[in-house]
């Protein structure tokens, strides 16, 4: 399993490394040049220090209220979107059909809203979700319910949660539907024979063997939750008052509505350095997922082979790493 | 502890089949001995695995039925007949250790938890695995995880049989050796119906008392492993078994003379006379001697192989390749040589199977 | 068994019917929509696509998306095979650390890059053109395909590789000639990748474009005008940005399955 040493193989990756430093390095560096300055406007910049910093994760001033409260708003939309998205994406998978030509259906469905444009998915809620001519909201308005995503802060979350369910919930479901694809019918059969029921089989085969693209799953939606920006501001703009700004897209208000550039970059690298942060513990955490399982160099003591996918997924992450 | 009889048995993989080739399985009638130890031998796609499955209840059989003694399980699940099986590739609950993989069929049955403790401890003992008996199952070497699956089945007390579906595949070779007398001690011991299926001849042999031979979806022929090395069935037993396999040749079969390629042949027995679109013969290559050039069938050596134990010539007979043992110091004139054929070990076969000579009980 | 039919035609429902509205939408008069609500076309118009292939400002914003999102997928690519090659191959100074700050660029917020990319692409004069958003979303796109094709190119065992050069391949011949087709599922899934997080973002692609390069998801913003909304040109336009991402699922459908078993979107 050991690879070559070969520091000539630098050669391959100074390309890829070009062009995200291109396009990460030197933009980074112009935002911590921002959040150490400050500016009265006609390009002319005064040296600040920390001190926009100090503002912004200080709760009682101004700024560093308007950035906790987004930074927890944010946390707690995370939050509810994992604790629905994850449990619906498995029970999902686990409803695909076996075979036939309705597993194909049923991924080209699944897959729709995913690549939807994000504005689009916006306006398709805005525009579903209006009492006037919206299927949705005219349907909960002659339910009785006081339904309108623009005035009430619990029907703003609940329009901005369905919407991202709607959109991000197939990504976990094909994530744990490939997973469930590759455990080996002996499995299965092996059970029948010990005679497990349905969900000695869930818990005892089917979610250890999804545990991996379960980590890959919660990772992405986290991120992706966390930084989420177009949808919400297509569809309620952050409001009603501040009820769904969350961090991204106070940050651009920030940043190109106020042009209070310093207090953007400030916002900027810390809102970063959480990103950076929790990105690190899952690929720690991943890393360690893997780990023990191809400790021998047994290939036959690992995974059984599977021919359905290629023999990339039994190769665990953590190569790099080991 | 049963006598698994298989009657009238066929599956096919399609939900109409019309014609045999629909057919995975063509009709079977057979009987499994309480506390046989089986081989079920074929080349890949012959359909020893699906007979498996139905044996274990994985698969539900088109046609015919299963007897455990004399009780009908065809229609009964899986997790309802007593067999256990070990699969190809070592299946373990990665999240549980040892012990729990080895009390997981017990625990779903509802065992009380002592009874439990005793039987896995008896289990792991018989085959050496206490030592491991906490630690992760995903952790361990594929022999022993072939060790716990194996566990599973012998753990439940009123097991009838244990199948194992070719289990020695992904076994470094030299353990190979030392699950498989594993396996044959477990047997002496514990009064169990084992099947095995695999498709190499040499653990077949060396495993069972009975080896069965399909070919086709079909069974060729049961016996010991003398029975299908001294009198082959089929052309199909003679030729996959033994390596070099039974020389096969086209012939006219006149009473007690065979005429092969021109060349006469004289057999031990008169046969009858035979209606059959192919007629042929077979000889191993261990009863055929290879002389310089003289009386016997005239052949041509193509070449001379050392298999370490002996030594085989390929020769051609006119149109015929055939395999003969070349004794040592054999000196040959050129590639011209003569074969002389043991006529007591020469077998008929009309359309592939065995004919018995005149007069004689089939 | 009818349960898990049950939950999948649930699921499938409540993905379906609001793009169902929308196309509905589509294919009625601004007339219809705001008069009542009503669950189908009753007199169905092609009035509001016809608008928007007629209108160059509509078609063009396709045009503007495609371009970016073509130039994304082949420099993300094309680059990323060397790089995957070597990550898959070698082991060498500092590539654990790479990699890692590599996959944390998958993970930044374009939020925080929007405002140093406007100055960034200001200053070298690439502003308002296809190529400042297709290099922008290579800060995400670039990392992703050499993520994934890492992962299919670990699949191939070395010995491939050691046998080519013993038969006098030099590497760039082997690595066009042998290699790749060996990778090919792999390259796919990786495109479709990049074609997807390419056009889907919107955040970046306008704030780097203003009029000439404008894409159409931020066209649709036009659809405000001094007699109220456009909602049927609207709707229209926005099933139309549904098509071309349901064009390449449907051409890789075999695919999805095997790309999301790496694992590694």
């Amino acid at each position: 399993m050991t690879k070559p040493l070969d520091n000539r193989a630098w050669l391959l990756v100074v390309p890829v490394f070009a062009i995200v430093a291109f396009s990460a390095v030197l933009p980074l560096m112009t935002v911590v040049n921002y959040s150490v300055q400050d500016t009265f406007g006609n390009n002319q910049f005064f040296w600040n220090g920390v001190g926009w910093f100090k503002e912004l994760l200080d709760p009682a001033t101004d700024l560093g209220g308007r950035f906790f409260a987004a930074l927890w708003r944010t946390l707690l939309f995370s939050a509810i979107i994992l604790a629905i998205q994850v449990p619906l994406g498995i029970v999902v998978a686990l409803s695909m059909p076996r075979e036939g030509w309705t597993v194909a259906l049923c991924l080209v469905l699944m897959a729709l809203p995913l690549l939807i444009p994000w504005n689009v998915v916006g306006t398709i809620w805005q525009v579903f979700g209006r009492g006037d001519i919206g299927l949705m909201g005219w349907g909960l308005n002659r339910l009785g319910f006081d339904y309108n995503y623009n005035g009430g802060v619990i029907a703003a979350w609940f329009t901005i949660v369905l919407m991202d369910v709607w959109h991000w919930t197939s990504l976990v479901a094909l994530l744990c539907y490939a997973g469930l694809k590759s455990i080996p019918d002996a499995y299965y059969q092996a059970a029948r024979i010990d005679g497990a029921s349905r969900w000695a089989v869930f818990t005892t085969i089917q979610l250890p063997k999804m545990r991996r693209v379960l980590l890959i799953a919660v990772l992405l939606r986290f991120m992706d939750s966390f930084m989420i920006y177009t949808e919400p501001f297509v569809l309620t703009g952050g409001g009603p008052g501040n009820a769904t700004t969350f961090l991204s897209i106070d940050l651009v208000k920030i940043a190109l509505g106020q042009f209070d550039l310093g207090k953007a970059a400030a916002l900027s690298i810390v809102y970063n350095l959480i990103i950076l942060a929790v990105c690190w513990v899952f690929y720690t955490v991943m890393t360690h997922a893997g780990a023990d399982r191809g400790v021998r160099g047994d290939p036959a003591a690992g995974e059984a082979p599977d021919h359905a996918v290629p023999p990339a997924t039994t190769i665990p992450l953590d190569r790099r790493a080991a | 502890m049963a006598r698994i009889t298989l009657d009238k048995l066929a599956h096919s993989y399609k939900p109409n089949p019309s014609g045999p080739g629909d057919y995975a399985l063509k009709e079977i009638d057979h009987v499994w001995r309480q506390g046989g130890a089986y081989a079920l031998l074929g080349p890949s796609g012959c359909g020893k695995t699906t007979l498996l499955n139905i044996i274990s209840g994985l698969v539900t059989p088109t046609r015919g039925r299963i007897l455990f003694d004399d009780d009908d399980v065809t229609g009964r699940p899986t997790e309802a007949r007593n067999i256990a099986q070990v699969f190809q590739f070592p299946v373990v609950y990665d999240t549980m250790t040892v012990r729990e993989n080895l009390a997981f069929p017990l625990k779903n049955r509802g065992v009380a938890r002592d009874v439990i403790r005793r039987r896995v401890d008896e289990i792991a003992g018989l085959l050496d695995l206490t030592r491991s008996l906490d630690r992760k199952a995903s952790n361990l070497t594929a022999d022993a995880k072939q060790k716990i699956s194996l566990g599973r089945g012998l753990v439940r007390p009123d097991v009838a049989a244990i199948l194992f579906d070719e289990p020695l595949t992904v076994i470094d070779p030299h353990l190979k050796w030392q699950l498989r007398s594993t396996l044959k001690e477990l047997h002496r011991r514990l009064d169990i119906t084992m099947i095995y299926v695999t498709h190499d001849q040499t653990e077949a042999l060396t495993f069972a008392d009975t080896v069965v031979v399909m070919h086709d979806g079909a069974v060729v022929q049961a016996g010991t492993p003398d029975q299908l090395f001294d009198r082959p069935a089929h052309t199909f037993v003679g030729h996959f078994i033994g390596s070099p396999g039974m020389n096969v040749l086209p012939c006219r079969v006149d009473g007690a003379l065979a005429t092969v390629e021109g060349h006469p042949v004289t057999l031990a027995h008169a046969y009858p006379a035979l209606d059959a679109a192919r007629v042929e013969l077979g000889i191993r290559p261990e009863f055929i001697r290879l002389a310089p050039r003289g009386a016997g069938l005239p052949v041509r050596v193509r070449r001379i192989d050392d298999i370490g134990r002996a030594r085989i010539a390929r020769v051609e007979l006119g149109a015929c390749a055939l395999s003969a043992m070349a004794p040592d110091g054999v000196a040959l004139d050129g590639d011209e040589a003569s074969l002389s054929l043991d006529p007591s070990r020469i077998h008929v076969y009309a359309d592939g199977r065995l004919v018995a000579p005149a007069g004689a009980i089939a | 068994m009818r349960g898990r039919t049950l939950v999948m035609i649930l699921y499938l429902t409540f993905l379906m019917v609001p793009i169902y509205w929308l196309v509905n939408m589509s294919l009625k008069t601004n007339q219809e929509i705001t008069t009542g609500l009503t669950l189908w076309p009753h007199r169905i118009t092609f009035e509001n696509y016809r608008t928007i292939f007629t209108d160059p400002s509509w078609y063009g914003g396709y045009i503007n998306s495609l371009t970016y999102v073509a130039i994304n997928t082949v420099i993300s690519v094309g680059l990323a095979l060397p790089a995957a090659y070597a990550f898959s191959r070698y082991r060498f100074l500092g590539d654990k650390h790479l990699f890692f700050w590599l996959l944390s660029n998958r993970m930044a917020p374009p939020a925080v890059f929007a405002l140093p990319f406007f100055n960034l692409y200001s200053a070298v004069g690439l502003f308002d053109t296809p190529w400042a958003v297709a290099l922008a979303h290579c800060l995400f796109n670039v990392p992703l395909a050499v993520w994934i094709l890492e992962g299919f190119m670990s699949g191939v065992p070395r010995e491939i590789d050691e046998t080519a050069a013993i038969d006098g391949y030099s590497f760039p011949r082997f690595f066009v000639r042998i290699f790749m087709p060996l990778i090919a599922s792999g390259i796919g899934v990786a495109a479709f990748f990049c074609f997807m997080f390419s056009w889907v973002e919107l955040l970046l692609a306008r704030t780097l474009t203003s009029v000439n390069a404008k894409p159409i998801a931020a066209t649709m913003t036009r659809t405000v005008s001094a007699s109220g909304m456009d909602w049927g040109l609207l709707a229209a336009a926005g099933v139309l940005t549904i098509v071309p991402g349901a064009l390449v699922i449907w051409f890789v459908r075999n695919y999805i399955a095997k790309g999301f078993a790496l694992g590694r979107v």
